[in-house]
């Protein structure tokens, strides 16, 4: 049962995100993103981090998409010309091409992660062995709260400061600019 | 029951999504939400490898911290393509091929 819906999850997240990079519609595809965020968080969830999920959509759904929207109105009258023209590329590959290198790159990225968990790693098998895998019945928040107030404190704080100077750059980058 | 491999295919595909819309698309908004997805890829790592971790919770909590990184990226980067918007009127990454004004 459990595992059904996570195929479902898995699939419609995937799907989504087809569709996101194939839809020439930017706007369709920045809607749709958002049900690939969605899906992730879906999928934290199979992997017991339900914190780690709801700050998937607090931030992303919250933030993230949101800018995101906001960037493409603002910069709306380049997005509906969406001329195709392939004189100048110094960056983008054409499709067929790019395609090939990425369905290449998901054969050996599927390969090699196979082939590495065909044996399981020994770290995992001792704390298997010694049930130190988390439970779907631990108080995950609970935990996270004393390794960040405690071990991890220094990055916490360092974090804090940086998306503090991020964002007060970003508003200063985004502000008009004033003739003087 | 649902194996790391499930979780670590998955991830892979969006991987390589996100790859695909950074290579082929010519908007920088899609190249971003390219890059977004490779994040996010990365994070549904660590929090898969982080089940097996009950003592540390290091997958977690660095996913906490890849997430808020993935925002203050996301923030300033939409910053600078709307003020490369403002003064090239284009956000194709091809067109903007020079520095200085």
């Amino acid at each position: 049962m459990i595992d059904i819906v996570f195929y479902v999850f898995a699939i419609f997240t995937i799907g989504s995100a087809l569709a996101v990079v194939s839809l020439r519609n930017t706007a369709k595809a920045l809607f749709l993103f958002f049900f690939v965020l969605f899906g992730m968080a879906g999928l934290f969830i199979f992997a017991l981090a339900d914190f780690v999920a709801i700050t998937q959509i607090m931030v992303y759904v919250g933030g993230v998409l949101i800018l995101m929207i906001f960037a493409f109105m603002l910069s709306i009258k380049e997005l509906l010309a969406s001329i195709q023209d392939n004189s100048s590329r110094l960056f983008t590959l054409p499709n067929w091409q790019s395609l090939i290198v990425v369905l290449g790159f998901f054969l050996l990225l599927s390969f090699a992660i196979t082939d590495w968990l065909a044996t399981t790693p020994n770290w995992i098998s001792a704390n298997q062995k010694t049930q130190a895998i988390l439970q779907p019945t631990d108080n995950n928040i609970e935990q996270l709260g004393f390794r960040f107030m405690t071990k991890y404190l220094l990055p916490f704080e360092v974090i804090s400061i940086f998306l503090l100077a991020a964002l007060i750059g970003a508003a200063h980058l985004s502000r008009k600019e004033v003739e003087d | 029951m649902i194996t790391l491999t499930h979780f670590l295919l998955v991830s892979a595909a969006l991987f390589c999504i996100g790859m695909y819309a950074i290579i082929a698309k010519r908007n920088a908004i899609m190249i971003l939400v390219g890059i977004e997805f490779i994040i996010n890829a990365a994070i549904l790592n660590l929090v898969a490898f982080s089940r097996y971790d009950r003592a540390e919770y290091g997958g977690q909590i660095f996913a906490l911290f890849a997430i808020v990184l993935a925002a203050a990226a996301v923030a300033v980067g939409l910053a600078i393509i709307l003020s490369v918007y403002r003064k090239h009127q284009t956000i194709n990454p091809d067109k903007i091929t020079d520095l200085r004004d």
